[in-house]
């Protein structure tokens, strides 16, 4: 097949699927069929470029022209196809713990979540694989529209008010901000195609340089900066697959991927160094690192801890980027996916807790080891790898991150990182000691059934698959990092 | 023979349809006949539009009298793209009426209705069509006229109130541009529009003229709802039937901007409307006011129509701050804007048609969990409302697209801002219908509630579709609107 026609089926496919999926509403099994066999088929797809990428070729295609000299086309360069196989796998992954998860936490609307979910899927591959800013600012606003009825899913009153703070602050940021960047760029340079060594060198003072710098980073709602980031644990009134998946993944990921691409491509590595907003957004993005894992630590409900501990991790690969140096990219792209393979673990773990037991609380969790080992072992796995231990993916991004940063000499970012290690410590360690060393809570107050087993075996599946990717990064992190590398044309 | 008599043709198929349909009686035959000619005004306009492409500026002389002395009839791009408006939105609203009216109207009125849409829509096409100023102001107390009527038509009570409100105003607004055109004549002998603006050069400087410029910009002020002047447009827009708000909401407002427009660039000049009288700095002003006011006083509207036409106010405020930048950005800007809004603003009260047809009301209250029972209405009207947000692959998009970047090449970057904070206003008002449709959990009498029949729902999503496509294709659009735009503004000077 024509690499082009590949590169539009995997815009196409998951846009596609929901289809398929709400004709088949009424069987179940089929309609799950379908979600796997099209996450399936996309990561297919996506690998299928890895070799031409790596061998320098860069399969392009353009759509349409809303707008002369904007086109909405999309390219296949090695940091998006990073990003895209990063979110196709985990969406097979996610895929499979959702049946399990949705059915035995009887959901509604099933056939909707599907459908919903293979849509953002769509928007995220339209943003992985966007061919210039304007492609990708549609996608991004796909996805917002489309996880609003993921994040709104129980309908109820909770649900409604999370929605409009979803909304309100992804739209508003997104049109109030980034959209003023675009145009702006658009009007300062005539183009907002992506190209190595940016394109706003030579037309731009350092003053609107740093402008639009600060519309870009705040105006990218999705990288959950401070003070934009209170969507994040808002959003977590959503299924958890959806959370897993959508917000410690995708979306967020969206979000510091966008971040990356406009340091990249449209900014440039090297004139991004000389903007002066550079150094004291990443100030930002530091204090950002430090307040949000503060927040978590006092935290009870387990998902919210994770949304926080989200925020404080996204500002690490926002940090990375505006090191400016292709060290400091090449850390953001890796933390990027180790960070995801982590952090959907955990997620999935508090889903598996909570379908099995109903138990949203961390304080709740004592000797919840001894009743679901596996589960648990995933969640230090993944808290692990939070931390940075070795032999966990999180060492090798938090390596780099740390390399990045000293060779930068910006010993600050250096500090910032070691004591947010301190905090991650500090703020996931307990859970994991009162899970296996506690002794379980003795008080069945309400007779419910009080033999706690594992969870169903898909979603099993799903957090060993996840728990061992974390695992297997640290051994093989050599695909990611090369496209990191390849991305910016650093060394080794 | 066919071609070279369009301009006339425009104008008087409507007008000689108006009282066929007052003659035929019976409410199915008058609307066949209304949707026919509306058929046929769309086929025209089309036609012409071509030879505006193909030849540039068309002149038509009435009754073969040459041109300073006769009533000409001038159709360059500006006036091609609003016939294309209007045209466009009476083809699509005819079909959807049919249903509609015989719900919302007696039936002895019914043809009454068609009979004033078709002297409605040749009074608009007649203010675009044609080249005289005097000709302009009688087009335009035809087709306000008739306006009046057809908004009495609605249902309430209220509407009879609403008109004569609208009737004030509105006569108003039309004696002031009479007595700007009076005050032009008496200085220049004149009142063919190009003939006009070649005379005025040797006596710009008097009062007269600065009056008459004056009394000109204000009258049609009123005539297209410029904030503070919008006061008759909430309630004519809510208390019309659903078939005359989408279409009056979509037109005659954009109507008069056109005309407002032909003034300042053609009449008047840029030079003297823009450096002399500082129009450009007041407009701004107030179409800053207009998208403010406009869109807060949205959000707290109980009722969807009144709410849109809020909204309407804001819009005509977008329409109005491009024009007011004075660039050729910024006036194209606007036209696009026009031309968007024509299609977003159409939809979304086409759609809440449907929804007064099956409910009986268009109280957000009454709405709660009409999605269900609903589906399609109200996806076209979220598809429209994401439209008028500005969301990118919609019609909207587009609009504010070029505003901002219009904005930010002329230098005014808070506008761009505003714009932009506008478009979140529209987000805040548009989601309040969303969550009651969506999220609100419907009374028992909603169970009743059906979904509006085929031949409303096609006419609605096609200008959703419409809408889409100059989302994702607006270079027919914008390059109208741009050549539109270097026109007016290339008349400059003479």
């Amino acid at each position: 097949m024509m690499p082009e026609w590949t590169l539009l089926a995997c815009i196409a496919l998951p846009l596609l699927t929901p289809i398929l999926i709400t004709a088949l509403r009424r069987w179940p099994n089929p309609r799950e069929a379908i979600t796997l066999l099209s996450a399936a088929c996309l990561l297919l797809l996506v690998l299928s470029f890895h070799d031409t990428v790596s061998s320098g070729g860069r399969p392009a295609i353009t759509l349409a022209e809303p707008i002369p000299g904007l086109k909405i086309g999309f390219e296949v360069e090695p940091l998006g196809l990073l990003f895209a196989l990063l979110a196709s796998f985990l969406w097979l992954v996610t895929s499979v713990y959702s049946i399990g998860y949705l059915r035995s936490h009887h959901e509604w609307r099933q056939t909707a979540f599907y459908s919903y979910f293979a849509v953002a899927m769509g928007g995220v591959m339209g943003i992985a694989f966007a061919g210039n800013l304007f492609t990708l600012f549609i996608f991004y606003e796909l996805l917002t529209l489309s996880t609003y009825p993921l994040v709104t899913h129980a309908g109820d009153d909770a649900a409604r008010e999370s929605g409009r703070m979803y909304l309100g602050y992804l739209l508003g940021s997104s049109v109030m901000l980034l959209l003023l960047a675009l145009v702006w760029t658009w009007s300062l340079t005539g183009t907002l195609d992506f190209r190595a060594g940016g394109i706003l060198e030579g037309t731009v003072t350092p003053g609107v340089a740093s402008m639009l710098l600060v519309l870009f980073v705040f105006g990218i709602g999705k990288a959950a900066i401070i003070p934009f980031h209170l969507w994040l644990p808002a959003a977590m009134v959503a299924p958890t697959p959806v959370s897993a998946l959508l917000h410690a993944v995708a979306v967020v990921k969206a979000g510091v991927f966008t971040v990356l691409k406009v340091a990249i491509y449209i900014f440039g590595i090297d004139f991004l160094a000389t903007i002066p907003a550079t150094s004291w957004l990443m100030y930002v993005a530091a204090t950002g690192i430090l307040l949000a894992a503060l927040v978590a630590l006092r935290q009870d409900n387990l998902k919210l801890r994770l949304a926080w501990s989200t925020i404080s991790q996204l500002s690490y690969i926002v940090l990375c980027a505006l090191l400016a140096t292709p060290p400091g990219m090449v850390a953001g792209s890796m933390h990027m996916v180790m960070h995801a393979f982590a952090k959907i673990t955990l997620f999935f773990c508090a889903g598996a807790i909570l379908i099995m037991t109903h138990k949203t609380r961390i304080s709740e969790l004592n000797g919840i080891g001894r009743q679901m080992p596996w589960t648990m072992t995933a969640f230090t796995v993944g808290v692990l790898s939070m931390i940075g231990v070795p032999p966990m993916a999180g060492f090798i991004s938090k390596w780099y991150i740390l390399l990045g940063s000293i060779e930068a000499r910006q010993f600050i970012a250096v500090a910032v990182i070691v004591t947010s290690t301190l905090l991650n410590v500090a703020y996931f360690m307990p859970i994991v000691y009162a899970a296996f060393f506690r002794a379980p809570d003795k008080r069945p107050k309400h007779a419910t059934s009080t033999v706690v087993s594992e969870a169903p075996l898909t979603v099993l599946l799903a957090i060993t698959v996840t728990a061992a990717g974390t695992i297997a990064l640290f051994f093989y992190p050599y695909t990611a990092l090369d496209l990191a590398i390849q991305t910016t044309g650093a060394d080794k | 023979m066919l071609i070279s008599n369009l301009p006339a043709l425009q104008v008087v198929v409507p007008l000689v349809s108006a009282p066929v349909c007052l003659l035929l009686r019976n409410p199915r035959h008058a609307w066949a006949c209304a949707l026919t000619i509306s058929w046929l005004v769309l086929a025209m306009a089309v036609m012409m539009l071509q030879q505006v492409y193909a030849v540039g500026t068309l002149s038509y002389a009435i009754g073969a009298w040459a041109t300073p002395w006769g009533i000409e009839y001038r159709v360059d791009m500006a006036s091609a793209l609003m016939i294309l408006v209007i045209a466009v939105i009476g083809a699509v609203v005819m079909p959807y009426a049919r249903r509609s009216i015989e719900h919302e109207l007696h039936h002895k009125h019914a043809s009454i209705f068609y009979a004033c849409y078709l002297l409605c829509l040749t009074g608009l096409l007649g203010i675009v069509v044609t080249g005289d100023a005097f000709n302009l102001f009688v087009f335009l107390e035809i087709s306000s006229l008739s306006s009046y009527v057809l908004i009495s038509l609605g249902g309430s009570r209220r509407a009879l109130t609403a008109s004569f409100q609208y009737l004030v105003m509105g006569t108003l607004g039309a004696t002031f541009i009479l007595i700007g055109i009076g005050l032009l004549y008496m200085m220049t002998g004149t009142l063919n529009m190009m003939d006009m603006a070649q005379r005025l050069t040797g006596v710009m400087e008097t009062r007269t003229i600065r009056v008459a410029f004056a009394f000109v910009t204000v009258g049609v002020s009123i005539k297209l709802a410029l904030f503070p002047l919008h006061i008759w447009l909430p309630n004519a827009y809510s208390f019309a039937p659903s078939v005359v708000s989408a279409f009056i909401a979509s037109t005659a407002t954009k109507v008069g901007v056109y005309v407002l427009l032909r003034f300042f660039f053609t009449v008047f000049g840029i030079q003297f409307s823009f450096v002399d009288m500082h129009v450009g700095e007041i407009m701004m002003l107030l179409a800053i006011a207009a998208i403010l006011v406009g869109s807060l006083v949205a959000i707290f509207q109980n009722n969807a129509k009144r709410m849109l036409a809020y909204s309407s106010v804001a819009q005509i405020g977008y329409v109005i701050l491009g024009i007011s930048l004075a660039t050729t950005a910024g006036v194209s800007a606007g036209m696009i804007q026009l031309f968007n809004h024509a299609l977003i603003k159409g939809a979304l009260f086409m759609a809440l048609g449907c929804v007064f047809l099956r409910l009986g009301s268009v109280e957000i209250r009454n709405m709660h969990g009409l999605a269900r029972q609903m589906p399609w209405t109200m996806a076209a009207f979220v598809a429209g409302g994401l439209s008028l947000i500005g969301l990118p692959l919609t019609a909207g998009f587009i609009s504010k697209w070029y505003l901002v970047s219009a904005a930010l090449t002329a230098g005014y970057w808070p506008l761009a801002v505003l714009v932009l904070l506008s478009s979140l206003l529209a987000l805040i008002y548009i989601w309040r219908m969303v969550e009651a449709a969506y999220f609100q959990v419907p009374g028992t009498a909603m169970h009743a509630v059906r979904e509006a029949p085929v031949s409303m729902l096609v006419p609605t999503w096609l200008l959703i579709g419409i809408n889409l496509y100059v989302g994702i294709d607006a270079g027919v659009i914008t390059d109208m609107a741009q050549q539109a735009a270097t026109t007016l503004i290339g008349q400059t000077g003479q």
